[in-house]
């Protein structure tokens, strides 16, 4: 007979890494389908692209380190469908490459692969392109006919001033997807079904998602408007941009963000605080991806600060474990 | 108004490690453990106010009435390092306390770059008394910020399985990048409150 020694819990499930992590790929699906209705085959082809590179990039560095091989675990492929979906639908295809290198080998095969890296890869990737190549990640187009314009996200607040001659899009467009914005983050009702089937099958915490999205509302509506406190328009805030996106699929990663329920709530709050200041503040028009980044740096001191306490352990006593001093 | 930009901008949008990348030797070597670095934020927010003050006086009572601006560099590092050795004293001797907690942090930052950088940047604003010290305080706040929020991060990577070639300084100046492509986001934040 073989004993296992192992930490608790000790249930057996049929969940596994490889099983949760090909639930999020099924339930991007719907926002791909979207992406390719509205920006056409060529959006397809760089989420294909992307994810690609990704499996191609970590299994060429875990075969170079003399690793155990693990592209199996679908964990690549979702970095690569997120970062595509972060590129505006008529990216040069070598932006996808480089960014999917970039967020797999920097980002997370530098710290030891998946469960180690501190910050979410598809974001880094996306954070780096955006540094390096301001304009190609900027140049967006309409949908179906791919004339350039602007996404609807500077109309709403203050700065967009100048292009107050473009009329905002109603929100069924917004709702549906219609309108220009990175390719796989403008259309709402896809993402919805996403996010709704993975937090029906628990494969994300409802927190974080309910949490984001709330704060980003009311702060939306109180900061948020053209003229004085408490004119802004919450609907816009929360269909425009990448916010559905962001709040379901990249705020939920187990890896870089905090695992107390309490710690879950702080960072989900933070998110949306910052979303709303850098897109009614900021020099960029969207907050989403940098807000999560910066909250993913804060995540290990949240970790640290909410530590649940223990049964029958004293309410005074600091929970965290600390050195002696 | 203005206070509340040179808070913001030093704390967030010109971060002194991940915007101007000054400071950076006590960011990496004391970034180990929350704790250490904690006492360190102390000892850097304490310093970097109290330099600011000084150096602005020294600056515009002295090295400007007597036409000496081309000693500002030797002048700064010389009245910080004396102001560091002689605030220890007066620390150990009056408030012990205060002085075992800030501990060998304080006489390390002397020679801290942030330091003099703090007090050269507010005399190339052109800054008045106040608005240099509400500079120092901000920069020695961003300072701490970001060391708080690296020192957490070095923590969680000291459990962290990396590659043997990338343990240690490689995967620190690796993160610490990364952090500073998150502090992009920063950029541009608040720009009316600046212009006004």
């Amino acid at each position: 007979m073989k004993l296992v020694v192992s930490s608790s819990p000790h249930l057996v499930s049929p969940e596994s890494v490889p099983v949760l992590m090909r639930q999020v790929v099924l339930a991007l699906l719907p926002a791909l389908v979207a992406a390719g209705y509205f920006f056409g085959p060529y959006a397809l082809f760089l989420v294909v692209l992307s994810a690609t590179t990704a499996v191609a990039c970590e299994a060429a560095w875990q075969k170079a380190t003399g690793r155990p091989v693990s592209v199996h675990d679908w964990s690549a492929v979702i970095t690569g469908i997120l970062l595509a979906y972060n590129l505006p639908p008529r990216a040069p295809w070598w932006l996808a490459v480089v960014g999917s290198a970039f967020a797999i080998i920097v980002a997370k095969q530098l710290f030891g692969g998946l469960g180690h890296n501190f910050i979410n890869p598809a974001l880094a990737g996306r954070a780096f392109l955006l540094a390096s190549w301001p304009a190609a990640m900027t140049s967006w187009v309409t949908p179906f006919d791919a004339r350039t314009t602007a996404t609807p996200l500077p109309l709403l607040i203050p700065k967009g001033q100048e292009l107050a001659g473009v009329a905002a899009p109603a929100y069924r467009d917004l709702f549906v997807g219609s309108v220009p914005g990175c390719l796989g983050e403008t259309s709402a009702l896809a993402l919805l079904a996403g996010g709704l089937y993975l937090i029906w099958r628990r494969v994300i915490d409802w927190r974080i998602p309910a949490c984001y999205l709330g704060t980003a509302a009311v702060l939306g509506w109180v900061l948020g408007g053209p003229r004085g406190l408490f004119r802004g328009d919450p609907l816009y805030h929360l269909l425009a941009g990448g916010l559905m996106l962001g709040a379901f699929f990249m705020a939920t990663d187990w890896v870089t963000t905090p695992v107390t329920r309490r710690g879950r709530i702080v960072f989900a709050v933070g998110c949306g605080i910052l979303t709303v200041l850098i897109r009614v503040y900021g020099g960029y028009p969207e907050g989403v991806s940098y807000s999560i980044l910066l909250m993913n740096l804060a995540t290990p001191l949240i970790d640290r600060y909410t530590v649940p306490r223990q049964f029958g352990a004293q309410a005074r006593k600091p929970a965290a474990s600390r050195g002696g001093r | 108004m203005k206070f509340v930009a040179i808070l913001v901008g030093g704390i967030l949008i010109n971060n002194f490690i991940l915007a101007r990348f000054l400071g950076l030797c006590p960011f990496f070597g004391v970034s180990r453990q929350v704790e250490t670095a904690t006492g360190m934020s102390m000892a850097v927010i304490f310093v970097m106010t109290l330099a600011s003050f000084i150096t602005w006086l020294v600056q515009n009572l002295v090295l400007v009435p007597l036409h000496l601006e081309y000693l500002q560099t030797a002048a700064f590092i010389l009245v910080i390092a004396a102001l560091v050795q002689f605030v220890e004293t007066v620390l150990r001797k009056t408030t012990p306390n205060l002085y075992t907690a800030l501990g060998i942090y304080l006489p390390l930052i002397t020679t801290n770059c942030a330091v003099l950088g703090v007090a050269l940047l507010s005399v190339q604003q052109h800054y008045g008394l106040v608005e240099a010290v509400f500079n120092g305080l901000a920069g020695g706040m961003g300072w701490s910020l970001a060391i708080l929020l690296f020192a957490g991060i070095r923590e969680r990577l000291a459990l962290a399985d990396i590659p043997p070639a990338m343990r240690g300084w490689p995967i620190a100046f690796i993160s610490a990048s990364l952090m500073a492509i998150a502090f992009f986001g920063f950029q541009g934040l608040f720009k009316d409150l600046f212009l006004r």
